[in-house]
């Protein structure tokens, strides 16, 4: 018997609870809360406080996705994501009784190949956490960890059987709330989760990647996110997109697909550090191609508008087998856009 | 008219009334049959449920492991530290606790980072998730045995001073006596709060970072899971052969039932023919057939259990003794046997005892009720009744040939084995009644003519009994063959593997370099070999790979098996490596291949130079030079060595290192007595085998010994005109143990290749699918003729009682033939 096999599927079933049994929604985001602190509108976030982690709500996420080229122009793509997921709503983390569940994903994208790994671990040992100031997130070698007592410069890396990441970023801007201040509303029944970004990093490092490594260089996008529960019982998975249209304007939309009925859009529009809620149905997210991938169809190319702000893009991927084959298995990569701007993102899917 | 039920029985069991003799060898022999199946299947199910049960004790953890150097614990902080730095450790700590008067072994883990296939069996694939092992009051998974000594249920938490235990959760194949629960839980109750007995180390070295000693200043030794491993597979592979030997013996037990009823049959054909003219209807009859036999199936079917329980018993501690030299573990001397145990066999002895009834059975359901109660009428049959065999047996030879040219497969394996066995057994009187054929053409005497024709005459009788003393020979030979090569090919691997006199292993690098010096000035001393261990994940499977030095005494003693040339040269330079034959076969790699060796810093290409056998290792393995491994794996130390010294100096040699570097029993091995120990372990199973043997071959001659008797009563209508011509008694009781004899030979003659095929199906087929290496075949003639000898005793033996009856039966009897309307 494969005892991590079992492990692993069985953690990430407790992590991200059972799988879509049907009205479970994707990785089982969408299933009760009672005993965890709830989702309310008019949170006031502080920081560093808010970088560290919230054990009374049972899932969060640190969430780091860079669009990176190298001295030739060849374009790459990384991901670096920790979760935790508190198992029981009595709030332990001490020692070995910890309640608390950590998981890994990290991934490195070139046009040619999509390399990816996962982990876990449980909390209260030191084997994977995450604290505020000075900030670090970590799973075992894999981390973001401010270099000094400020946020800004962080190292981020990790490395799996197949690649190697090792990244400095750099930002000096404050972190953007996401949402209604912070508030995102997944579901018109009220599921919400706590939201905010980094948009703006500079990235800088290397990148190893089948059997090279290339000096890099691009811009790093941080999503944090805290909740109890995300998703609502119908709702299947999610489409994502954070889109970089300038130097001073950044673009977070997503659509959250719904088993029946109409699925749910939002998205931010984020100016020179200042993140507005798009109204309801200004936004605009249509499959344009599907393509196989992991024996699955997923829409890899899509049409992206927001008319209300003059945006109307062909959004295409770098990689379009960008199949994160994980305990729970999505798409997750690096995009490009054409059309009213041109520029790069990222874009996720999941529940396919 | 019908004939009530009670006077319908008390016909047809009086001719067992009249024959007890008939009776006792139908029971013994079903008796036997089942007796040899139902003993070798609970040695089998004994000796593997203590492999396992000693396998998944803490010691089989079968993951490298990071032992503290100095001292029983290390801080937990450790395994946190190993983690950062990308090495795949999983923490375990161990201890004893009491826990109502009972001792358990607690081993405590981390289910979240133990590497896979570490061979604990920690949960019931259809269990719930792991993560019960440490979410809410978790869980302490025990054995059935050991819930029963606790005296406790699931569920219970027996309280200790420290505080209650996790529920208790059955685990079937835990060993006895241990507990297996989460770390946190483990490390309360132990009062070992933030330390941890052991690392576990996983194969994935890709997210490596940083090298051992500088993510932690703990000093570490590694420890590799036991070598023992081999000769588990190598009993592992001899009790298949167990298996199959049981099914033979079976078989063999069967063909002596067929021969046994079919006689009883023909003897009753009176009683049976009168019994269907009184009107007893056909169906009745049958059914009443069916029953009585159903019911001696059960009493020897109960007899056998009891007998092969004994068998089992006898034998077990022999099996015990095996195991416990084996793995040091402790195993239960006495039989545990459950009710399917039982049902089984009983079914197994019903259904046998039918399936070689049912001809005679279908010639009772065909036979005309006012045919004469003749032989002739029954030897009509039985010519038909050859001509049947022999396609079949065609067939089915056919069928063993089709088998070993394209079949694939351990089933394929056994398919092939009982094809071959089953159509031998039926070609045998077809063969037989050729070479009495030509035997009658050399006749020029009428009383040789007789001879042969009545042998001719006496063959259908007496085929069901030559064909299980072919079987039972042609085993015997087979597995005779099987467990000869076994031995010689596994003591002389024994010799190559444990060739250099003395073994040891330093705590680390720089205590073995200060033992190597002093070795080497030492004057009885010849070479010294180091030797260093990792484990990798090769083509998807845990592998190892050995650092060797290039010394003379390896290169004369390698157990090559296939080599290129100068293997050792292309070795020590770096450019070649050596696979076991395992690895070989598993991976399709043949000589020249090129393979990738994923070490700690990097992977590194081979050529394949050398095929060697590694007998019994289910893993794989393979030899690179020993500068190569410290290239690939500079943080795992090499501190085993080997040392080629004076035999006479030896016992003085380790008696000073032991003094010298205060060096556990563990790290100081004198190899001789390693060797003779490992023999000694390996005999006792030989012998194990050989009484079975012995047995079958027993059980064959019972089968001829009773066809004979029964025969000879039959035979009384031809013999008497004979006698009446002038033959006398004495003459003609010669000529019938001579006939005997001749069978004899001649089915010996057949079942030497029958068994020989039998032995190469054995080890070239089923133990290669069954294991991944292929026992090299020896032949022992000397074997041969004493077997030889043997099956003709066996036939002169079986043939003494009725021939002695014949040299003195009462002339009048022989009279009375002329007289009988018989």
């Amino acid at each position: 018997m494969n005892v991590r096999r079992i492990l692993g599927g069985a953690v990430a079933a407790a992590l991200l609870l059972a799988p879509p049994a049907a009205a479970q929604g994707f990785a089982g985001l969408g299933t009760t809360v009672e005993g965890y602190a709830e989702v309310v509108p008019g949170r006031t976030f502080s920081f560093p406080e808010d970088h560290g982690p919230h054990p009374e709500f049972r899932i969060e996420w640190w969430y780091v996705t860079a669009t990176l080229a190298d001295a030739d122009g060849r374009s790459f793509g990384l991901q670096w994501t920790l979760f935790r997921q508190a198992m029981t709503p009595d709030g332990r983390d001490e020692g070995w009784a910890s309640n608390q569940i950590w998981m890994g994903h990290a991934a490195a994208t070139s046009a040619e190949s999509h390399a990816h790994a996962e982990l876990f671990a449980r909390g209260g040992t030191g084997q994977a956490g995450a604290v505020a100031a000075p900030f670090s997130a970590w799973i075992d070698g894999w981390e973001m960890t401010s270099e000094e007592e400020a946020f800004s410069p962080l190292r981020l890396r990790a490395q799996g059987a197949d690649f190697a990441y090792d990244l400095r970023l750099v930002t000096d801007v404050l972190p953007v709330l996401q949402g209604d201040r912070g508030f995102s509303l997944k579901s018109d029944q009220g599921q919400a989760s706590y939201y905010f970004s980094q948009p703006a990093f500079t990235a800088e490092g290397t990148l190893t990647i089948d059997g090279a490594t290339h000096q890099v260089t691009g811009q790093a996008w941080m999503d944090r996110e805290f909740s109890s529960q995300p998703l609502a019982d119908d709702q299947d998975g999610w489409d994502w997109f954070a889109l970089r249209l300038s130097d001073d304007v950044d673009l977070m939309l997503y659509r959250l697909r719904h088993a029946e009925g109409d699925n749910y859009f939002s998205g931010n529009w984020i100016e020179n550090g200042v993140s507005t809620l798009l109204p309801r149905g200004a936004v605009r997210l249509e499959p344009e191609r599907w393509t196989e991938v992991a024996g699955r169809e997923v829409p890899t190319h899509w049409r992206v508008s927001v008319p209300d702000r003059d945006v109307a893009l062909s959004v295409t991927p770098l990689n379009a087998q960008s199949w994160m084959d994980t305990s729970f298995p999505y798409w997750e990569g690096p995009v490009r856009f054409e059309g009213s701007h041109s520029g790069v993102g990222f874009l996720e899917m999941t529940g396919y | 008219m019908s004939v009530r039920s009670r006077p319908l029985f008390a016909a047809l069991l009086s001719h067992w009334r009249r024959r007890p003799g008939q009776l006792a060898t139908l029971l013994i022999g079903l008796a036997l049959a089942t007796a040899l199946w139902s003993g070798v299947q609970a040695l089998n199910a004994q000796a593997r449920s203590s492999y396992d049960d000693a396998a998944t004790a803490l010691a089989g953890v079968q993951a490298p492991m990071l032992l503290p150097e100095e001292g029983a614990t290390m801080p937990e902080r450790v395994f946190v530290e190993l983690r950062r730095a990308g090495w795949p450790v999983s923490p375990l700590v161990e201890g004893s606790l009491e826990v109502d008067g009972v001792t358990l072994r607690v081993l405590g883990i981390d289910p979240v980072s133990l590497p896979s296939g570490v061979g604990l069996p920690l949960f019931n694939p259809d269990d719930a998730s792991p993560a019960a092992l440490f979410l809410g009051d978790g869980l302490t998974l025990v054995s059935t045995d050991t819930l029963a000594e606790l005296g406790a249920a699931e569920g219970d938490a027996p309280v200790v001073p420290a505080g209650a235990l996790p529920p208790l959760t059955l685990q079937d194949d835990l060993a006895p006596a241990l507990a297996v629960m989460d770390i946190g839980a483990a490390q309360r109750l132990l009062g070992r709060s933030g330390e941890i007995s052991a690392l576990a180390l996983g194969s994935d070295r890709s997210r490596i970072i940083a090298p051992m000693d500088a993510a932690t200043d703990q000093m570490l030794t590694r420890s590799l899971p036991r070598e023992d491993g081999d000769l588990a597979g190598l009993a592992d592979s001899l009790h298949l052969c167990l298996t199959a030997f049981g099914f033979l013996s079976f078989t063999v037990g069967l063909f002596i039932v067929h021969s046994a009823v079919g006689l009883a049959f023909e003897q009753r054909r009176p009683v049976l023919r009168t019994l269907r003219a009184l009107g007893v209807p056909r169906r009745r009859l049958a059914a009443a057939l069916v029953l009585e036999l159903a019911g001696f199936a059960v009493v020897a079917g109960l007899a056998g259990m009891a007998l092969g329980y004994v068998f089992a018993a006898l034998l077990l501690p022999d099996v015990a003794a095996s195991l416990r030299g084996l793995y040091g573990a402790d195993v239960p001397g006495e039989l545990r046997l459950d009710w399917t145990w039982w049902l089984a066999g009983l079914a197994i002895s019903l259904v046998g005892t039918l399936v070689a009834s049912a001809s005679s059975l279908a010639k009772v359901w065909r036979m005309p009720i006012l045919a004469p109660a003749l032989p002739e009428a029954w030897h009509g049959e039985e010519r038909r009744w050859l001509r049947w065999q022999s396609v079949a047996a065609v067939t089915l030879l056919a069928l063993a040939a089709l088998l070993g040219l394209l079949g694939s497969g351990l089933y394929a394996g056994f398919a092939m084995m009982g094809a071959l066995l089953i159509g031998a057994a039926l070609l045998l009187p077809a063969v037989l009644a050729v070479a009495l054929t030509l035997g009658a053409r050399t006749a020029e005497r009428p009383e040789a003519t007789w001879f042969w024709a009545d042998g001719r005459q006496q063959l259908s009788g007496l085929s069901f009994a030559l064909m299980a003393l072919l079987l039972a020979l042609s085993v015997n030979v087979g597995v005779g063959a099987m467990v000869g090569s076994f031995r010689t090919t596994f003591l002389s691997w024994l010799d190559q593997r444990l060739a250099p006199e003395i073994f040891w292993n330093a705590p680390d690098e720089a205590r073995a370099g200060e033992i190597r010096d002093w070795l080497t000035a030492q004057p009885g001393v010849r070479e010294i070999l180091s030797r260093g261990d990792a484990e990798v994940r090769f083509a998807d499977a845990p592998t190892s790979v050995v650092g060797v030095s290039d010394a003379a005494s390896l290169r004369a003693s390698f157990p090559f098996l296939a080599a290129e040339a100068d293997p050792w040269d292309r070795l020590s330079a770096g450019t070649a490596a050596f696979i076991s034959e395992q690895l070989a076969r598993r991976e399709g790699l043949e000589l020249g291949a090129a393979i990738e060796v994923p070490g700690d810093t990097g992977l590194a290409s081979y050529t394949v130079a050398g095929i060697f056998a590694d007998y019994g290792n289910p893993r794989g393995q393979i030899r690179i030079g020993l500068a190569e491994f410290r290239t690939l794996f500079p943080d795992v130390p090499v501190t085993a060595h080997s040392v080629r010294a004076d035999p006479a100096q030896t016992a003085a040699l380790v008696a000073e290192m032991r003094d010298r570097f205060a060096l556990p029993a563990g790290r100081l091995i004198d190899q001789e007595r390693l060797k003779a120990f490992s023999r000694a372990i390996f005999e006792r199973t030989f012998v194990v085998t050989g009484a079975l043997n012995t047995l079958t071959l027993a059980v064959a001659g019972v089968a001829l010994l009773t066809s004979l008797l029964t025969l000879a009563e039959t035979r009384l209508p031809q013999l008497a005109p004979l006698w009446a011509l002038g033959l006398r008694r004495g003459r003609l009781a010669r000529l019938e143990l001579l006939r005997m004899v001749a069978l004899a030979a001649i089915t010996a003659v057949v079942a030497l290749p029958l068994g020989l095929a039998l032995a190469w199906v054995l080890v070239a087929i089923i133990n290669v699918e069954a294991f991944g290496w292929r026992l090299p075949l020896y032949h022992f003639p000397r074997d041969w003729v004493v077997l030889y000898a043997l099956a003709l005793l066996t036939a002169l033996a079986a043939t003494a009682l009725p021939a002695w009856r014949l040299a003195h039966m009462a002339p009048a009897r022989l009279l009375k033939v002329f007289a009988d309307e018989r």
